[in-house]
C-alpha cells in the first residue's frame, strides 16, 4: 500500500487477494505487530469480505455531528499520583527506577 | 490476600480444569475484596468483568498480554461498590479486550452458557452474565462497547443495562473504544440492575466525559420522568433507579424497530412478539418505527471501534506492562539487529505484540490501522462518522414520538461453542441490533423475553437456577430510551423481569 492511492486503484487492488496480502503486511508494519506468512494470507481473505461490507458506507450522506461533549476544566492543583514504585511494578524490566526498553538502534 | 487463579484462567496452556463451583468457567480470578463501608448494597456479592481495574488483584482483559498485570489503583466503580457495602467476589472471563460476542476470543478459553449447556454465554461480558445466571454472584458489572453487556445478558437469560454515554465513570476501565463504551450492571432482575446503577452512576472528576443526568434535558415531556418542567418532574428525577422498576406500562408508547426484526431467527421473533403482546395487554401502545439510517450502523460501528482500538492498544508494547522480551521464545531484549532501517525498538514491539495479542485483537488492530491510514481515512473513517451522526439524529427524532424503542437484543439464539468463531464477518453481523445504541450514546436494557429462561412470565422464578432444563433457549428483548432516561427503560423492562 502506497502512502496515497486513489479509490479506483484501491478497489481494483482488493480484487486481488495477493495485493491484499501485501496490504496486510504493510499495515502490520504500521501497527507494529508481526504477522506470520499463513496468517497474513488468511487475514487478506477475510479483509476482502470485511472491507467490501464496510464499503456500504458509500451510500451514507454527509451529516453534521452535533457535539454532545464540552471541554471540562479543573484547577491546576497538585494531587497525589502513583508512586514511582507503583508505576514501575508491572514493567517486565526496570533499571535504577526507570522503565527499561529495547535499544533504539 | 491469597490470590487464587481459578479454572481456565490461571493456565496459559489451555488446560481448562474448572472448579466444581464454576462449571461454566465464568471466573478468571476468584478473590474476595471486602467492602469498605456498610451501605445499600451490604450483603450483595458482585462479580467484575476483568477489564475493570482492581487494586492489587490481577486484571487480564482476557489477554495473554495482561496475564500477570496487577493494577496499582481501583476503577471508580469499584470504589463506589465498596463504599456502598458490596463484596466483590472475583473477576470474570471476557472476549480479549472486549473484542467478540461469544467470550470465545478469551485467551483463557470460552465460558459456557449456564442456561444452555454446550452453547456460548455471549460476550464480551460473558463471564459476568454467566456468573449471575449460575448464581455464583448476586450481580455483576460488564462493559458495553457495541452490545457486550446486553448480548450475554440476552444469551444467559438475565438482565443487563448499558447506560447513557457519560452516566457512569470509565476511570479504571481498560479502554477498547472510548467514544462508545460504558460500564453497566447485570442482574437477575430489572430492580437489581437499578440498585447497582444507583451506586455506580454519577459524575467523576477523573472521567471528564461524565455528567449528572440532571444536567442533560431531553425533549421528552412524557410522564416517565426526566421532563424539564415543574417540581413534580424534579421529584421523579431524584427517585432512585431501583424505584423506577415499577412494571407500570399503562399509557407508555413503545416503538418497535421493524428494521431489526428482518432476518432474525424465527424463535427470536416469536418470543419478541409474545413480549410485545404482553406489554400491549398491560396498557402500552405499540407503534412501528422504521429508521433509514440503521442499516449502516454496523459498518460504521466496526470502522470506528477498530480505529479507536488500533490507537488504544498501541500502549501494549512490553515496556511499561505486558509481556517483556524475555517472555518470548528466541527473543533477547538487547540483541543488536543489523537491519538499521527498522530499528530494534520497533522490531521488539512487533514481536511482543504478536505474542501477546490473540487473532481477533490483531485482526481489529490491523483493520483499524488500515481504515485510518493515508488514502483510506475519508473512505472509511469519515463516512463512519457521518453514519454515526445520522443514526444519532434518527434515534433522537424517533424518541420524540415514542417513550422507548424495542427490538430483539440478538437476532440469533446462543450459538454452540465453536460454531461461529471461524468467520469474523458472521460474528460481526450478530451485533446488528446492539451497536446502533452505542453510536447514538443512548441507554438500553436487555430483559428475558416472555416464555424464555429467566422471564417472570413462564412460571420460572427469577432465581438463578442453572440446572433448570428449559425447552426454549434464552432470548432477550431490548428497550432503548432517550439520553439519561434510564428510568423509562427500567420501568418498561420491569414489566417483563
Amino acid at each position: 500500500m502506497s502512502e496515497e492511492r486513489t479509490n479506483d486503484e484501491t478497489v481494483a487492488g482488493r480484487d486481488e487477494e495477493g495485493v491484499m496480502t501485501a496490504d496486510v503486511r504493510h499495515v502490520a508494519g504500521l501497527a507494529r505487530v508481526d504477522v506470520a506468512e499463513d496468517e497474513s494470507e488468511r487475514f487478506a481473505e477475510q479483509f476482502v469480505a470485511i472491507l467490501e461490507y464496510f464499503e456500504t458506507l458509500d451510500e451514507v450522506p454527509e451529516t453534521d455531528a452535533e457535539p454532545d461533549l464540552t471541554n471540562v476544566l479543573r484547577a491546576d492543583e497538585v494531587r497525589d499520583g502513583l508512586s514511582q514504585e507503583e508505576a514501575l511494578r508491572n514493567a517486565p524490566e526496570t533499571e535504577d527506577g526507570y522503565f527499561k526498553g529495547p535499544r533504539v538502534s | 490476600m491469597a490470590s487464587e487463579h481459578s479454572s481456565a484462567a490461571a493456565d496459559t496452556d489451555g488446560d481448562h480444569t474448572a472448579e466444581p463451583d464454576d462449571e461454566c468457567d465464568a471466573f478468571l480470578t476468584r478473590e474476595v475484596i471486602e467492602n469498605s463501608a456498610d451501605g445499600p448494597l451490604s450483603g450483595l456479592s458482585v462479580a467484575l468483568k476483568d477489564n475493570i481495574s482492581t487494586e492489587g488483584v490481577r486484571t487480564t482483559c482476557g489477554s495473554a498480554m495482561l496475564a500477570d498485570y496487577v493494577p496499582p489503583y481501583d476503577a471508580t466503580v469499584v470504589e463506589r461498590l465498596q463504599n456502598s457495602g458490596a463484596t466483590i467476589v472475583g473477576k470474570t472471563n471476557m472476549d480479549e479486550f472486549g473484542m467478540g460476542g461469544t467470550t470465545e476470543t478469551s485467551h483463557f478459553g470460552p465460558t459456557e452458557n449456564p442456561r444452555a449447556p454446550g452453547r456460548v454465554a455471549g460476550g464480551s461480558s460473558g463471564g459476568s452474565a454467566a456468573a449471575v445466571a449460575a448464581g455464583l454472584a448476586d450481580v455483576a458489572l460488564g462493559s458495553d462497547t457495541g452490545g457486550s453487556i446486553r448480548n450475554p445478558a440476552a444469551f444467559c437469560g438475565v438482565v443487563g443495562l448499558k447506560p447513557t454515554y457519560g452516566l457512569v465513570s470509565r476511570y479504571g476501565l481498560i479502554a477498547y473504544a472510548n467514544s462508545l463504551e460504558q460500564i453497566g450492571p447485570i442482574a437477575p432482575t430489572v430492580e437489581g440492575v437499578g440498585s447497582v446503577l444507583d451506586t455506580i452512576a454519577g459524575p467523576d472528576d477523573r472521567d471528564a466525559t461524565t455528567r449528572a443526568a440532571g444536567e442533560y434535558r431531553t425533549s421528552d415531556g412524557g410522564e416517565n420522568g426526566d421532563s424539564a418542567d415543574g417540581a413534580e418532574a424534579d421529584g421523579e428525577h431524584d427517585r432512585s433507579y431501583a424505584a423506577a422498576a415499577t412494571g407500570d406500562v399503562e399509557g407508555t408508547t413503545i416503538g418497535v424497530l421493524t428494521d431489526l426484526l428482518e432476518g432474525s431467527d424465527e424463535q427470536v421473533i416469536a418470543a419478541f412478539e409474545d413480549s410485545i403482546d404482553v406489554l400491549e395487554a398491560q396498557g402500552a401502545t405499540i407503534e412501528e418505527v422504521p429508521l433509514e439510517s440503521i442499516e449502516h450502523a454496523l459498518a460504521a460501528y466496526y470502522v470506528i471501534a477498530m480505529g479507536e482500538a488500533s490507537s488504544n492498544l498501541a500502549r501494549f508494547d512490553g515496556v511499561r506492562y505486558g509481556l517483556g522480551g524475555a517472555d518470548i521464545d528466541g527473543s533477547e531484549r538487547s540483541d543488536g539487529g543489523d537491519d538499521g532501517e527498522a530499528g530494534d525498538w520497533n522490531e521488539a514491539y512487533a514481536r511482543v505484540r504478536e505474542a501477546g495479542f490473540g487473532e481477533e485483537v490483531t485482526r481489529r488492530v490491523l483493520l483499524g490501522t488500515y481504515a485510518l491510514s493515508a488514502g483510506y481515512h475519508d473512505e472509511y473513517y469519515q463516512k463512519a462518522q457521518d453514519a454515526r451522526a445520522w443514526v444519532k439524529r434518527d434515534f433522537d427524532a424517533a424518541l420524540e414520538d415514542v417513550d422507548v424503542l424495542a427490538s430483539p437484543t440478538m437476532p440469533v439464539l446462543p450459538p454452540e461453542i465453536g460454531e461461529r468463531i471461524d468467520d469474523p464477518l458472521q460474528l460481526y453481523l450478530m451485533d446488528a441490533n446492539t451497536v446502533p445504541v452505542n453510536l447514538a450514546n443512548l441507554p438500553a436494557i436487555s430483559v428475558p423475553a416472555v416464555g424464555t429462561p429467566g422471564s417472570d412470565h413462564n412460571g420460572d422464578d427469577t432465581s438463578t437456577d442453572a440446572g433448570n432444563e428449559e425447552k426454549s433457549l434464552p432470548v432477550g428483548v431490548q428497550f432503548i430510551g432517550g439520553a439519561f432516561d434510564e428510568r423509562a427503560i427500567l420501568r418498561v423492562g420491569s414489566a417483563l423481569a
